[in-house]
């Protein structure tokens, strides 16, 4: 079963992301709020899945996703994010994510962007 | 702010209500609101914007609306803490949907959430504020952006 990590300073968005990636087969193996609470989790859980908020207190998505980049280099990172330009997803996808997920999103939107990154990983 | 603009963040507010609830708010006309006189609900979310424009944004829903969203989303959770949540979710979601057209210049704050009918929102009085007021369920909320 696959690990993930959900990052997001909102609780009903980490709430829902967890009820849904739940009843869809991954294992909720840790939750943050902000990119230090979720670089300290993922160095205790070394999760595969990183669902990852960019507009965060103390430290952003995009600056997490370096950090996390230097810690692991095959992690899976979702950006699921309210930031609808596209300059932001090229950013996001250059700096080491695998895919975009524009809020407000539906379940089905999650398990489709999540099924693609794990898709992707297992044809590497 | 010109009437293409506030024509933006109506249809985000429609977009965003018609996805995650399955009902179209109903979008009352726009007005330029009196800067001592906004309009306020229990729950509003402000996101502070900077870069190419400046101002704020702002989301006031009443407690019912915000209680029957979440519980239309599967929430159980219906406590104070994520009725402020999702205020500031929302309107962390509509500032930032605004970038795929005022592009990632427009800056947006992490929101804070301003609880309680009797506070009042102060804006500087030389921006001017435009309300969106909508109805949903047989609910009053508004939208508020003073940008410039």
């Amino acid at each position: 079963m696959k690990k993930l990590l959900i990052v997001d300073d909102s609780n009903i968005i980490r709430s829902k992301i967890a009820r849904c990636l739940g009843k869809y087969g991954l294992e909720i193996a840790g939750m943050a709020s902000n990119g230090q609470e979720a670089l300290a989790q993922f160095k205790a859980t070394r999760c595969d899945l990183v669902t990852m908020d960019l507009t965060m207190p103390h430290m952003d998505g995009i600056e997490c996703i370096r950090a996390l980049r230097e810690i692991d280099a095959h992690v899976r990172i979702l950006v699921v994010s309210a930031l609808a330009d596209k300059a932001t997803a090229i950013l996001a996808l250059k700096e080491g994510a695998q895919g975009f997920l524009c809020k407000p999103f539906t379940e089905s939107d999650l398990t489709e962007a999540i099924g693609e990154l794990i898709s992707d990983d297992d044809n590497d | 702010m010109t009437e293409a603009e506030l024509r933006i963040f109506i249809g985000i507010v429609q977009h965003y209500f018609e996805q995650q609830t399955g009902r179209l708010a109903e979008m009352g006309t726009p007005f330029l609101g009196d800067p001592n006189a906004l309009p306020i609900f229990d729950f509003t979310g402000v996101i502070g914007i900077s870069g190419n424009r400046r101002g704020c944004v702002y989301f006031t829903a009443p407690s019912e609306m915000l209680r029957q969203i979440l519980v239309h989303g599967g929430e159980s959770d219906v406590s104070r803490e994520n009725l402020a949540d999702l205020a500031g979710e929302i309107s962390n979601t509509i500032s930032g949907n605004a970038r795929r057209a005022f592009g990632h210049e427009f800056m947006i704050s992490v929101p804070i959430v301003v609880t309680g009918r009797e506070q009042s929102i102060s804006l500087p009085e030389s921006v001017k504020a435009y309300v969106m007021p909508f109805r949903w369920r047989e609910q009053d909320a508004a939208l508020v952006v003073s940008v410039v």
